[in-house]
């Protein structure tokens, strides 16, 4: 029952977070938010017992996707305020 | 309008996905497909007691090989973006100056090293638990990563002979053993051990990936330009 129950949990809040990924305004928060959906995934893989890809999933989906996206964030700011100023 | 469209296509896919799990949920379970039990049958012979170790390196190593393959041709493609850039040196004192990054420092000298050795117990473990030379790799390439962004590891230009080297060895290494056994045993099968040596070439073939990986991976974020660290270096 209590599996059932952290399932569930899981899959509302891998819905959820992939939502607000998506519809957030400002890039930052949405990439904030893929980093939390990939370490979800990472969760809902150890429940498919499916725990290389767990691993796989938290080191590169969260770790280096993440990292490279919040490099481009930043690129993108610096870009913006130069052709601003 | 066009919010009455985006209803219309929300409301669709949600009714797919939910017609999509009735149906998993309804249909019968497969009947002739025993996969796992083929698997854990053959286990013995494969050298490794893991099953997903054994399917990945070899029952389907030639997959494997072909996968590495793939990961070459995305740096391949990240490579073909970055021009003929001098690499700059950073002054050595720099990151040590500012006093908000000496935690980050502090961590990374803490957390680097134990992320090698992470990666090598993933390595070694890979054997008879989930682990393995993606695994092991990712674990690396992300140690690279946060050495890059704590400014103690410079983003890379065009690679040297050392870094192209370390780039393929894994997957020649792989070529290599598999060349091997073709010829030890021929006409053998593409990727057929021998059995006495099959555990052993797999952890060797392990360890040439996890090294290459490391460094493919690492290599995807750090050939890019690191924008915004030369510039704050220039400040």
């Amino acid at each position: 029952m209590s599996s059932l129950v952290l399932d569930l949990l899981l899959a509302i809040a891998l819905l959820w977070s992939a939502l607000r990924s998506l519809m957030a305004p400002d890039l930052f928060h949405a990439v904030i938010l893929f980093i939390v959906f990939g370490l979800l995934m990472a969760l809902v893989w150890v429940r498919l017992h499916a725990l290389d890809i767990a691993l796989a999933e938290a080191a590169i989906g969260a770790g280096l996707t993440g990292a490279l996206l919040l490099d481009t964030v930043g690129y993108l700011r610096k870009k913006q305020r130069k052709s601003l100023s | 309008m066009k919010n009455l469209l985006n209803a219309l296509i929300i409301i669709f896919f949600t009714v797919l996905g939910l017609v999509l799990i009735w149906v998993i949920l309804e249909s019968p379970p497969p009947t002739r497909i025993r996969l796992s039990e083929e698997v854990l049958a053959q286990l013995d012979a494969s050298g490794v007691t893991h099953p997903v170790t054994a399917v990945l390196l070899n029952f389907r190593g030639y997959d494997t090989l072909l996968e590495v393959m793939v990961l070459l041709l995305a740096l391949l493609g990240v490579l073909a973006q970055i021009g003929k850039r001098k690499q700059k040196t950073m002054p050595a004192g720099f990151r040590l100056s500012r006093p908000h990054l000496q935690v980050l420092l502090w961590l990374v000298r803490v957390l680097v090293p134990l992320m090698v050795l992470v990666a090598g117990y993933l390595l070694w473990v890979g054997g008879h638990q989930p682990g393995g030379a993606f695994q092991a790799g990712a674990v690396l390439a992300a140690a690279g990563v946060l050495l890059n962004l704590s400014g103690l590891l410079p983003s890379w230009t065009e690679p040297e002979w050392n870094l192209r080297t370390g780039l393929v060895s894994g997957l020649l290494f792989f070529l290599l053993i598999a060349a091997a056994v073709m010829m030890a045993t021929w006409p053998g099968l593409l990727l057929q051990y021998p059995f006495a040596l099959a555990g052993m070439s797999i952890l060797l073939i392990e360890t040439g990936l996890t090294l290459s990986l490391g460094l493919i991976l690492a290599g995807l974020f750090l050939f890019l330009p690191g924008d915004a660290i030369e510039d704050e270096a220039e400040k």
